[in-house]
């Protein structure tokens, strides 16, 4: 199938004894958002840490446009498309938020270590890391701190730098994690704008925006998925009831 | 944009300007000590490239100071002297390609285990030329000509007059500020602070970040070589001591007094430390003594240069300060665990 962007095949992640990610497949397609769900502790950022390279995979794999990333750390995968924001914001602090975006352009760039830039070049990359502040709505906020901006603020800008650096994967571990109503609602209207073009793959608890934003659902529990289908398909199932939804129908 | 912080960089490049007057105004002795602290500084701001920049602390650069001279020792024509336009570059290559070597094994790890790794390697060598009969063993050899730097036939800098060598060392310290204030603007340099504040982050950007650190190292490592090619040859003798770790420390001192951040304040830190052994020496003979007590003192009096060396020999939960102040920053904590996870697979 052309749209599948991103597969994981039977990826299973061991800690000791523990099985937190337990044989999980699943597609992530070119132009939808793949939420995946699932109580606390079913292996999520586990499943995510995976597919981005910060951990390795025990068995099973990842293919990307049909290459297998098993093998390769998380900055080749990167500068493949793969781009991630962590359950905890992650960015450079002390830098500013135009530094941090021009960053991840640069990250991605012909040369990103280049010791002698051109002018041209360097130009050009700026241009592209206002654009990504542009569009993730912090075009005014370049110039501050990146530690400096809200809570919910820093989370755009760490979208924000995962779609400057051209990625066309986007792994985004609960980026509504502490978001006030109205930071939460800015943040779900900048997801559903990144869907076009590139695949997206969101784990999420607030229900409200997995059930707004998701094309595709799949429940995990326990390092296992219990359910998968689209939200209207998952939602009526029963397991997926009595295992996670069980208190009440949300939505 | 320039590198952050470093502000004062043009001011001590003025500084230095003033101070090429120094040959006509004072007498040979505070020339050849002038010398002598501008070459450790070049060696400190070399060093602070991976100390300050990349969050590395080395404690193998006194190796590499103390090898580039060696590599004069040994290259340099018993009753001639050396060539300096190869000899130079020559002793500097062969200390990156060391550089390489060490960089290429020590960065597979990080904090507390890179300073240790590092200083293995400095001792390692240490004690190639403290116990290998060539090269005069524990005893040193002497350097018995300064090298020469002529064209066909003409001296265009003549070392052994201390006026023109002092004048040449100059003339590197304001390069080597003007070279790393470059190379922290540029790209590479924006990536090297990147992944010494956030390293999952720069990597998972996209930034090779192994291949970024280990091209910090040895362009380190071939700056120190400068210092130590001149340091060698203004002193006219090697000997193993000029590649103990007890040099290494002493050039984080320097990297720590003068500041972290800044490009050219380990040259100032080089200047204060050397400044008040001199007077200390004159003052007191036990003016080691008090010279660790001042050391002591000034850090204590402005621990933000330790704090920050404490951060990248422990991670940011050992630093205790701005680190933790940022609120949701990166995690320190599990980064490392996963960092390491993925190098061995
Ligand atoms: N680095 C680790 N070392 C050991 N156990 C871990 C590690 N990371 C996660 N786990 C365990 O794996 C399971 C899944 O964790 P996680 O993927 O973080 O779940 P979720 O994101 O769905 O809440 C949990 O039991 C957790 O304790
Ligand atoms: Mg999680």
């Amino acid at each position: 199938m052309p749209d599948i962007a991103l597969r994981a095949e039977n990826l299973e992640r061991r800690f000791g004894g523990l099985r937190a990610v337990a044989g999980v497949s699943l597609d992530v397609r070119r132009g939808e958002i793949h939420a995946v769900i699932g109580p606390n502790g079913a292996g999520k950022s586990t499943l995510i840490n995976l597919l981005s390279g910060d951990l390795a995979v025990t068995a099973g794999d990842i293919l990307l446009d049909g290459r297998s990333l098993r093998r390769l750390g998380p900055d080749r995968r990167g500068r493949l498309g793969i781009g991630r924001a962590y359950q905890k914001t992650t960015i450079f602090g002390a830098s500013s938020a135009f530094e941090n975006a021009r960053l991840a352009v640069q990250a991605r760039a012909g040369r990103p270590l280049a010791l002698w830039p051109r002018r041209r070049a360097e130009q050009a990359t700026d241009g592209l890391a206002e654009a990504a502040l542009a569009a993730a709505g912090l075009a005014a906020r370049g110039g501050i701190r990146a530690d400096r901006l809200s809570h919910g603020e820093q989370r755009q800008l760490e979208i924000a730098m995962v779609v400057a650096g051209g990625a066309h994967v986007l792994l985004l571990d609960e980026p509504l994690a502490g978001m006030g109503t109205e930071e939460a609602r800015t943040i779900t209207a900048l997801i559903r704008s990144l869907k076009a073009g590139r695949a997206v793959l969101l784990v999420e608890h607030d229900m409200d925006a997995v059930f707004a934003l998701a094309d595709r659902l799949t429940v995990m529990a326990d390092g296992r998925v219990i359910a998968s289908g689209s939200p209207q398909e998952v939602r009526r199932d029963q397991h997926v009831r009595t295992a996670y939804l069980g208190h009440g129908d949300p939505g | 944009m320039t590198a952050p912080a470093d502000r004062h960089s043009w001011l001590v490049l003025a500084l230095l300007l003033v101070l090429a007057a120094l040959p006509l105004l004072a007498p040979g002795y505070y020339v050849q000590f002038a010398t002598k602290i501008l070459l450790m500084g070049i060696a400190a701001m070399a060093l602070n490239l991976v100390v300050g920049f990349g969050g590395l602390v080395s404690l193998c650069h006194g190796a590499f100071f103390g090898l580039a001279g060696y590599v004069l020792a040994l290259t340099a024509p018993r009753y001639d002297p050396a060539a300096l336009w190869w000899s130079l570059p020559f002793a500097v290559a062969a200390v990156a390609l060391v550089a390489l070597v060490i960089g290429a094994l020590s960065l597979r790890t990080r904090g507390l285990y890179f300073i240790m790794v590092t200083l293995a390697f400095g001792e390692m060598l240490f004690y190639l030329f403290q116990d290998a009969g060539f090269a005069g063993g524990s005893d040193g050899t002497f350097i018995h000509y300064k090298p020469e730097l002529a064209v066909a036939g003409l001296t265009l800098v003549d070392l052994e007059a201390p006026a023109q060598f002092f004048w040449l060392v100059l003339a590197l310290a304001a390069g080597v500020i003007l070279l790393l204030r470059h190379l922290l603007a540029a790209p590479f340099g924006r990536a090297l602070r990147a992944a010494r504040d956030n390293e999952r982050r720069a990597r998972a950007l996209g930034f090779p970040i192994y291949r970024l650190q280990l091209g910090a190292f040895v362009l380190s490592g071939a700056l120190t070589a400068l210092a130590g090619y001149f340091a060698a040859a203004q002193f006219g003798f090697v000997a193993p001591q000029m590649l103990g770790w007890h040099l290494s420390a002493i050039l984080l001192v320097m990297v720590v007094l003068g500041g972290l951040r800044t490009v050219a304040g380990p040259l100032l830190g080089a200047a204060a430390l050397m400044g008040l052994e001199e007077v200390l020496k004159l003052a007191t003979e036990h003016w080691k003594l008090v010279e660790g007590l001042a050391i002591i003192g000034i850090v204590l009096v402005s621990p933000a240069g330790l704090r920050r060396l404490a951060t990248a020999a422990f991670g940011a939960s050992a630093s205790g300060g701005e680190h933790l102040a940022a609120p949701p920053r990166s995690t320190a904590e599990d980064t490392t665990a996963t960092d390491r996870s993925i190098r061995h697979a």
